[in-house]
Order: C-alpha cells, then structure tokens, then sequence
C-alpha cells in the first residue's frame, strides 16, 4: 500500500520500446501512471458528512471550481467550497477544523454549483455534529447561551426588548400590554430591539408606519430571536425551541401578516417555520413598503441629494429572490442617484454575518485576510457611492465598524433604507 | 471515584437590580435568578476530573427558581445523578445549607466535593469550609486546577497567589475543594441534549433538615453612594493636553 502524503505519483511506467496491436507507440506518449496514492487515503470522514442528513451533497462534488471565484471567503483567504470537499478527501477532520466555521452560507456556491452540493445544509449539519460534541468557538458558545437564557444573542434582558420604543417619538402598540386584531404584527428583531444602531432603524420604521397609517403591533418582551442563523451555525436545538416559543406566541394573536425587519427572520419564518406548524404570510419591510410607494412618494419633504449604492442582503436577495424591492424603494427617494457594485444582485458580496458569521469575527480574523464587511465597504467606496443603503440589521454595525477600520470616515455612511425613508419623509412624529 | 458538586442559584444581574421597600432585600418579584458563576466552574472541574479518570458526578443545590433546569443543563453536560434539597426556604444562611448538607452528604458516599469559591449574591464563600469542618475532613478554597490519584487517594491541587505565584497542595481524600476556575472554560450543553434529559433524566429530592441557628440579620441593603468623580478635561486639544499634563505634574506621576 502507498503511503498517504502529499507525492501524488509513486511510478512512471515508461517502455523504450512499445507495439500495441501492430502499431509501434514508442516514445514518451506510451507513458503509463501507477495507481496514485489519493486512491487510498482514508474517506471516513467523508463518508461521515455524506451520511448526515443535510450532508449527501458534499460527494457529489466533481472539483470543477465553478465555486471558487464566486465564494466571498475564497477571496480572502484559503478557505473554499471546492477546497472542503478535497480536504475531506484528504483526510481532514472537518469536525475539529477551522474550516467548519468559516461558510457564511451566503449560497453564492451553491448558486453556480453543477451538482448542486449543498454548502448551505452540508455546513450546519456538521456543525451539529461538532456543537452536539461540545466543540464550538467560545464567541459562538456565547451567543447560544445568551439566546438560551434571554431569547436574543447579546444576552440582554428580555423585558427590555422593547425599551426602544420610548424615543420613537410615535405611539407604538405593544400586544402583550394592549392585546387587540391588528393587520400587521411586526417582527421587531433582536439587533433592531437592542443595537444602538439598530434600535435608530426600529424607531424609523415605526415613524413611517404611524405616517402611513399601519394598522400594526409589535410583541415587545414575547418576541425572542428567530434563530435562523443560530440553526446555520449548528445548534438546531436552539432553533427549534426558540420557532416553537415564537409559533406559540403568534399564534396568540389576531393579525394577517407577518412583516419583519430583517432577511434571517424572512428566511426562518417563511421558509423553516411552516415545519413546526406556524405558516404565516411574511413579508420583508422592503416588500411591505413598495407597494405603498404612491402613498409614500406623496409624503416626501425632503430631498437626500446622494449617490447610493444598495448591498443585496444574501437572505433577502440570492436566498429567497427578493431585489426589486428595496431598489424601487431607494429610487423612489427624491435626491438619491443609485449606483450598483459590480458584485450586485444574484452574484452580491456578503458581509460576512451569515450563517454565524456575525458571531464568529474573533474566531475567523486568524484565517482570512480581510473582513468581507471590509472588502466590501472598498467596493462601495469604489463606485463613488456616499450612503451605502441596506435592509438587514445585522449590517449597519457591520459596515460601519468597517468604514472606520478602512480609513472611510467621513467619505462613506452607512443607512438603513428605512432610515433614508423616515429621513426624507422628515421624521414624522405625533403632533 | 464520587465526585459531589455543590451548587446555588444567585440573581441575574442582567436585570437591574431593585431594593425592596424596607431597604433589608432585593426585591425578589422580578428576580431572574441563574447558576452561580463559580459554581459553573466547579462543576466543569468535576466533568474533567470524571473524564480522566471515570467514577460519578452528582450535583446537589437547594430548591429555588430554576434550579431544575440548572440540574438538567447539568445532566446535559455529563452529570450522572442531580439531587435538588428542598424545604429549606428562600432565605437561606450557608451556615444552615452547610448543616443541612452534612447531614445528607455522607450517606450519598464521595471522593471529592468541589464547590464554587463563593457566590455572588453573599460573598461569604463559607459554605464549603463549614461542611469540611462538620465532616471533619481536609478543606482547600480558591483552588484553580485539580488533579487526582485515585490508588493513593490524594489530590493535587493548585492555588493563584498574589504577585504571579502558584502553590500545589497535596491533600487526603476525601476533601472538600472551594473553586474559583476550572481548567477550561465551562462547557456548552447543547439544547437538544437539555430537552433530553428533561425528558429522560430524573431529579432526585431530598429534604433539607438543619436548625435554624444563628441568623444574620441585614439591616440595609443599599446602592453606594458616589464619593469621586471622574474629571472631564473640555476644550481644543492643546488646553486638554497641557491640563493632562499639568494634572499628572500636580500628582507626581511625571518623571
């Protein structure tokens, strides 16, 4: 048996003189390989993430590379979806590799992939594995902790959930306190509920709610985070306890939709809630708000005279088709001149904060070059843009951090759609 | 070997603390109360010190607020046996649990009782001592590694000394170990295993008998009332810098 290692040929087979059937094939082109040692190297592993549900995929992988100039952490490091399949193959425990936590399950991959292998189930089902084995980065340890006990990632207390509401500077209903039917029950979320950032985006939202006459509500300290990345960064328990506690308290109230703020709570509620018995109609506040543009259009009072650019969030954009929507919006703004990033749409950058990303940054900086929020706040800069727009609460911290840690201060804002909407609507307040 | 964990529930300070009417108490109403941290540690040196060398860990705290999913997470993590100690009331002094734990502790059989240091709701940090004293076995507190051999029937212990030194005890077995950090950081209980062992594992209950005896008595319970101030230096920044500069003359701190 040849020795595992890295020698890929142990034997030329070359004859000086070769006749095959009658025919002289003498020469360098009669060179024959022996088997090569890749042939034995142990496929346990392998065999292990294949036979996880979720996992089957990563066999079918054919090496073609389709993945490797689309994958945003590719980019900036040595980390790939074509290089998994073949570290695997070379005996690479994924289980305890650094490897396992770098996907941001952004589906760029899976969006040219031939064979459809399946980055965005193969990743969490091992890392079920490795949280089930109690092998998890502590920052991420952390957060499931903190979601565990409190119901929100930053382990902040649950009856202050809705603490934002104070400087709303508009009434803001909250179900628990003031149970009634309403049209829309607005997911709040955990940035927009706690991130000082976040909580400007809530207040916003709810301004421009109150302005358009929204007949909404919101659930205050009932609301716990939706849990969609915590499934994707592989404690699916937590998940699954967190969709069985919000189903539970959906199902308390009268409404007919679901709007949310951010893209993950879209993916978890649209696409993973109906599994555990909660279907609701959901929609992104982009998708709300569009079709109101007329209503809206006639309540702008002020110009915003910038050039924008808009980052395609991955869950809103490549995950559940969704990029009209917030570019109808941000066009629809008086002033504004929208420009695109060459990586826009079906092939945007991610900023890093999927699938676990957003609680791993401690974790990863030692294996990639660059933070892809930073990559791509160059790119935005690039194109000459003055506001970079976006519509998922995990990114305005992001991108901000990242405008400061690039040397971007002062050239480059970071906006929530919303916050551009409430602005050029001249945050409007209660009289 | 037996290992006996010792563990108790102190409020959550990620709540704002509130004192009660009589200024005596927090106001317990809306008190979350979670797993003292210290405690946390000393259950995760039993889990390693089990790893190492196999035998049983048990972990025994008195009844409160959430104390059974505290035992179930300990299940989750590798806890063979929770024990819950009941009818001891809300109020309890460590000098009664340590009574009552003596009474029940040797008839569970144990090699080690590891606890946490001390808890952050009292900082009396005593509990530990009183029940070596009462058993009349070996006690070391604020301990930050255990190693043990089990066919001599010692531990190693190790204890952090001011200055960057470190002691290593030897100590007969049985002992009592107060424990201010385990190794490595506490481990992470998956939930699918927590909902598991709320399923299958069993909570065991013993009732708590101890004399009431000596209680301490808080005559107030209050915030600290500032005494200093930070100073704000304002202004362009060559005045703040000459300030700085004239302040940490004034102070002797320059050279």
């Amino acid at each position: 048996m040849p020795k595992p290692g890295l020698d890929k040929v142990d034997k030329i087979l070359e004859k000086d003189v070769a006749i095959l059937e009658g025919m002289d094939i003498s020469g360098h082109w009669n060179r024959m390989f022996e088997q090569r040692v890749v042939w034995d190297y142990s496929t346990e592993i392998l065999e292990r993430i294949t036979s996880l549900s979720g996992g089957e995929s990563l066999g079918w992988c054919y090496q073609c590379g389709k993945c490797v100039p689309v994958c945003p952490v590719d980019m900036v490091g040595d980390y790939g979806p074509r290089k998994i399949y073949r570290k695997v193959q070379l005996g690479i425990d994924l289980f305890h590799d650094p490897d396992l936590w770098l996907c941001t399950t952004c589906m760029n991959c899976l969006r040219v992939c031939p064979k459809e292998v399946n980055m965005i189930e193969i990743m969490p089902a091992a890392r079920e594995v490795a949280v089930q084995d109690g092998n998890v980065p502590p920052e991420l340890q952390k957060v499931f902790e903190n979601t565990a006990k409190y119901g929100n990632p930053m382990g902040e207390s649950p009856r202050k959930r809705a603490e934002w509401v104070k400087e709303a500077g508009v009434p803001v209903t909250i179900l628990p306190m003031t149970p009634r039917p309403v049209d829309v029950l607005w997911y709040v979320g955990s940035y927009p509920s706690y991130h000082p950032r976040g909580k400007d985006a809530a207040r916003a939202m709810a301004r421009v709610f109150y302005a358009l006459g929204v007949d909404y509500a919101i659930l205050g300290h009932e609301e716990k985070e939706d849990g969609d990345s915590i499934r994707l960064a592989g404690e699916k328990g937590l998940f699954e306890m967190l969709a069985e506690s919000n189903i539970r308290t959906f199902q308390k109230y009268s409404f007919n939709r679901i709007v949310v703020t951010g893209p993950h709570e879209y993916n978890a509620f649209k696409n993973l809630y109906p599994q555990y018995g909660g279907a609701f109609e959901i929609l992104h506040y982009t998708q709300f708000l569009a079709p109101m543009l007329p209503q809206l259009q006639k309540m702008f009072v002020k110009e915003l005279p910038y050039t924008v650019t808009f980052h395609d969030p991955c869950y809103l954009g490549r995950h559940n088709g969704e990029y009209d929507a917030p570019r109808k919006l941000l066009q629809a703004i008086p002033g504004i001149r929208l420009v695109e990033m060459p990586r826009c749409r079906e092939n945007g950058y991610c900023c890093g904060g999927g699938g676990g990303g957003m609680w791993l940054d401690g974790f990863s900086r030692d294996f990639i070059r660059e933070r892809l929020s930073d990559r791509r706040v160059k790119e935005a800069v690039e194109v000459g843009a003055e506001i970079l727009a976006v519509c998922c609460p995990y990114e305005v911290s992001r991108f901000e951090d990242s405008v400061k840690a690039t040397g971007n201060e002062g050239k480059l804002l970071v906006r929530d759609i919303i916050e551009l909407i409430d602005e050029a609507m001249g945050s409007p307040k209660t009289r | 070997m037996e290992y006996i964990v010792l563990c108790k529930l102190v409020p959550d300070l990620v709540e704002d603390l509130e004192v009660n009417s009589e200024g005596t108490d927090l106001d317990r109403q809306f008190l979350k109360l979670v797993l003292n941290e210290f405690d946390e540690h000393a259950l995760e040196e039993a889990l390693l010190l089990k790893e190492a060398h196999g035998g049983r860990v048990t972990v025994v705290a008195p009844e409160a607020d959430g104390v059974d999913e505290v035992l179930y997470t300990a299940l989750a993590k590798g806890a063979d046996r929770v024990i819950k100690v009941t009818g001891l009331g809300e109020k309890l002094s460590n000098k009664r649990l340590a009574g009552a734990l003596r009474n029940f502790l040797p008839s569970l059989g144990f090699d080690l009782v590891l606890t946490g240091v001390q808890a952050v709701d009292d900082l009396d940090g005593q509990v530990g001592m009183l029940l070596a004293g009462y058993l009349d076995i070996p006690h070391v507190g604020v301990v930050t590694g255990v190693e043990v051999e089990p066919e001599r029937k010692v531990a190693r212990v190790r204890k952090e000394y001011a200055g960057g030194l470190l002691g290593e005890f030897e100590v007969q077995l049985p002992v009592v170990l107060g424990i201010q950090a385990a190794r490595q950081p506490p481990r992470y209980a998956p939930i699918t295993k927590v909902r598991q062992a709320m399923k299958e594992g069993k909570i065991e209950a013993v009732e708590g008998r101890a004399p009431l005896g000596l209680q301490i008595q808080v005559r107030r319970l209050f915030k600290p009332e500032a005494t200093g101030h930070a100073e704000i230096l304002e202004g362009p920044p060559e005045e703040v810098a000459r300030r700085i500069v004239a302040v940490l003359e004034e102070r002797g701190l320059l050279r």
